[in-house]
């Protein structure tokens, strides 16, 4: 097995260069070539679907069942006109935001508590680690019997589907941090909570906003899966529903609203992330 | 100038003026991690506003004798005492600076240097007159907002240096704080060292393994071997090369010797 890079890949020719200095073949193209070369490849892939979905093809995956690309644009257009397609756009939005702050604050607290206090460790950890394993979506049948409105039982499935990697990932960045700046700020005159809010929480937040950047992506999951369970209203309820009247150019409206408001709010909460953690070195593009 | 009361009125004054420094006494100390015991039975002083200057082979125990002072380790027997109270846990009166890097790898200079005096919630005014009175004297003028990454590790040991002093503690700890310096660097550091000393009077217990610095810094010298302190020199003052040095060395060099078992 060798380890050639790819460029490499090929049989040795008389008046290679002497062996063990790779001649690296790469095309090197500027900003702006690369940004055409990813709006063809968008461009491409629309076409190919219009392409697939209107000559019906099928290869094994049957195209003539799916709407069309033109199809979807005419409903998307027609639904950002409607009152409806905002009202379920809130209610989501509104359900993520709710769920995701609520598993912040405790992921956080209970990362925090469970990495620097053994007491706090014998009593949340072994719950914690019990729940852990279940599958959010599983949480639905207890959630709906649980809460007395349906609303709260979605926002309680959100977080508690963001809070695991949020307070996995803050539990293991504040064990990770080194002792010797929390000793020094200790000699210094700081007390317990001055450790914990000027060296524990700034030290550990470049990996919780690692977990926070997992926690929303998580958190979208459950709320559509939700919603299409016990929803009235929202992307995911609306996205079911579409497909139950036979609407399928709506089914692939909702896929899309749900795909760009997520990555919308993980940009956010990436940005955020950056935006706090500046200190750390990083690779060139470091102000971007 | 001289030093007065130690106070606020002091603190603003910007010279880090204790009004003396502590009084260090172990007592029969027990010292270690767990149950590992590291340091046992020292009987140890510093007198007010002296450098003591800890020397011993690595593993000693140097460091975990200035963390007991610090309140970084739980005393096990005996008592480390300042000023005739025991020590219990780490306090502002007792500042350390470290070997390895210390700094808070977020805040710039500037804000690394004031941390001690956000502690104790002075106003911001006073804090940065303070820190740019600091920040002259340790030699960073001009590097206020770069971050630590950003220094070099002379210039990152003399922000721990600045921090540790700029609040003006009756006691200083310092560990090996210049041990991963280049020579140069070294002595400049050393010098600084002494020229805020010979304005504050403070109490510095300074640990190395470098016995030419032990000889330039301190006042005395006390060798630390596996049982204790082996052996507690006076430095002949004044300071320079000559025979009393010499024999100095040599003494201090001889009881650095291996034990015999």
């Amino acid at each position: 097995m060798t380890t050639a890079p790819p460029e490499l890949d090929r049989a040795p020719m008389v008046g290679d260069p002497p062996s063990g200095h790779g001649v690296r073949v790469r095309v090197r193209y500027g900003r702006p070539a690369r940004w055409a070369v990813r709006i063809a490849s968008l461009v491409t892939a629309v076409l190919l679907w219009q392409l697939l979905t209107t000559r019906q093809v099928s290869l094994w995956i049957r195209f003539g069942n799916l709407p069309s690309a033109t199809a979807v644009a005419s409903a998307f257009w027609h639904q950002l006109h409607t009152g409806q397609y905002y009202r379920d756009l809130a209610a989501s939005v509104l359900r993520i935001v709710l769920g995701f702050c609520i598993a912040g604050i405790l992921g956080v607290a209970a990362g925090v508590a469970v990495a620097r206090s053994r007491v706090a460790e014998d009593l949340l950890k072994p719950v914690l680690e019990v729940v852990r394993p279940i599958p959010a979506i599983a949480l639905v049948p207890v959630a709906i019997l649980a809460f007395p409105s349906d609303e709260q039982g979605m926002v309680a499935i959100t977080g508690a589907a963001a809070f695991f990697p949020i307070f996995v990932s803050t539990r293991h960045a504040v064990r990770a941090l080194p002792t010797t700046a929390e000793e020094a700020v200790r000699t210094l005159g700081a007390g317990r909570w001055t450790v914990l809010r000027r060296v524990v929480l700034p030290g550990a937040l470049p990996g919780i906003s690692g977990g926070l950047s997992v926690g929303i992506g998580v958190a979208w999951i459950c709320v559509v899966s939700a919603e299409m369970i016990s929803g009235q209203y929202g992307v995911g309820y609306r996205t079911w529903q579409a497909y139950t009247v036979i609407d399928y150019p709506g089914v692939v409206v909702g896929m899309l609203t749900i795909g760009l408001l997520g990555g919308i709010t993980s940009g956010a909460v990436e940005l955020a992330g950056r935006r706090v953690t500046r200190w750390l070195p990083r690779e060139d593009g470091a102000h971007r | 100038m001289s030093a007065t009361l130690s106070g606020p009125a002091d603190v603003a004054d910007g010279r880090g003026a204790a009004e003396r420094g502590s009084h260090v006494r172990f007592e029969r100390v027990h010292l270690g991690y767990g149950r590992r015991t590291v340091l046992a039975d020292v009987d140890l002083e510093a007198a007010p506003g002296e450098i003591l200057v800890v020397v011993g082979p690595s593993g000693c125990g140097k460091s975990t004798l200035l963390r007991g002072i610090a309140g970084l380790l739980p005393i096990g027997r005996g008592r480390i005492t300042v000023d005739g109270s025991p020590v219990t846990r780490p306090g502002a009166d007792r500042a350390m600076v470290f070997q390895e890097d210390a700094l808070l790898p977020w805040l710039d200079v500037r804000r690394n240097i004031e941390f001690p005096l956000t502690v104790k919630r002075l106003a911001r005014s006073d804090r940065e007159a303070l820190a740019r009175r600091w920040i002259e004297r340790v030699g960073l003028a001009g590097f206020e907002a770069h971050l630590p990454r950003q220094l070099s590790g002379g210039m990152r040991q003399r922000v721990q240096l600045a921090r540790a002093l700029i609040g003006s503690p009756p006691t200083v700890l310092m560990d090996e704080p210049f041990g991963a310096l280049d020579p140069t660097t070294r002595a400049a550091m050393r010098r600084l060292l002494v020229a805020v000393w010979q304005e504050s009077a403070q109490t510095v217990l300074f640990v190395t393994h470098d016995v030419d610095e032990a000889l330039a810094l301190g006042d005395r010298v006390a060798v630390l071997g596996r049982h204790g302190v082996r052996e507690l020199v006076l430095v002949p003052s004044p300071r320079t090369e000559g025979v009393a040095r010499e024999q100095t060395r040599e003494r201090i060099l001889n009881a650095l010797e291996p034990e015999k078992p």
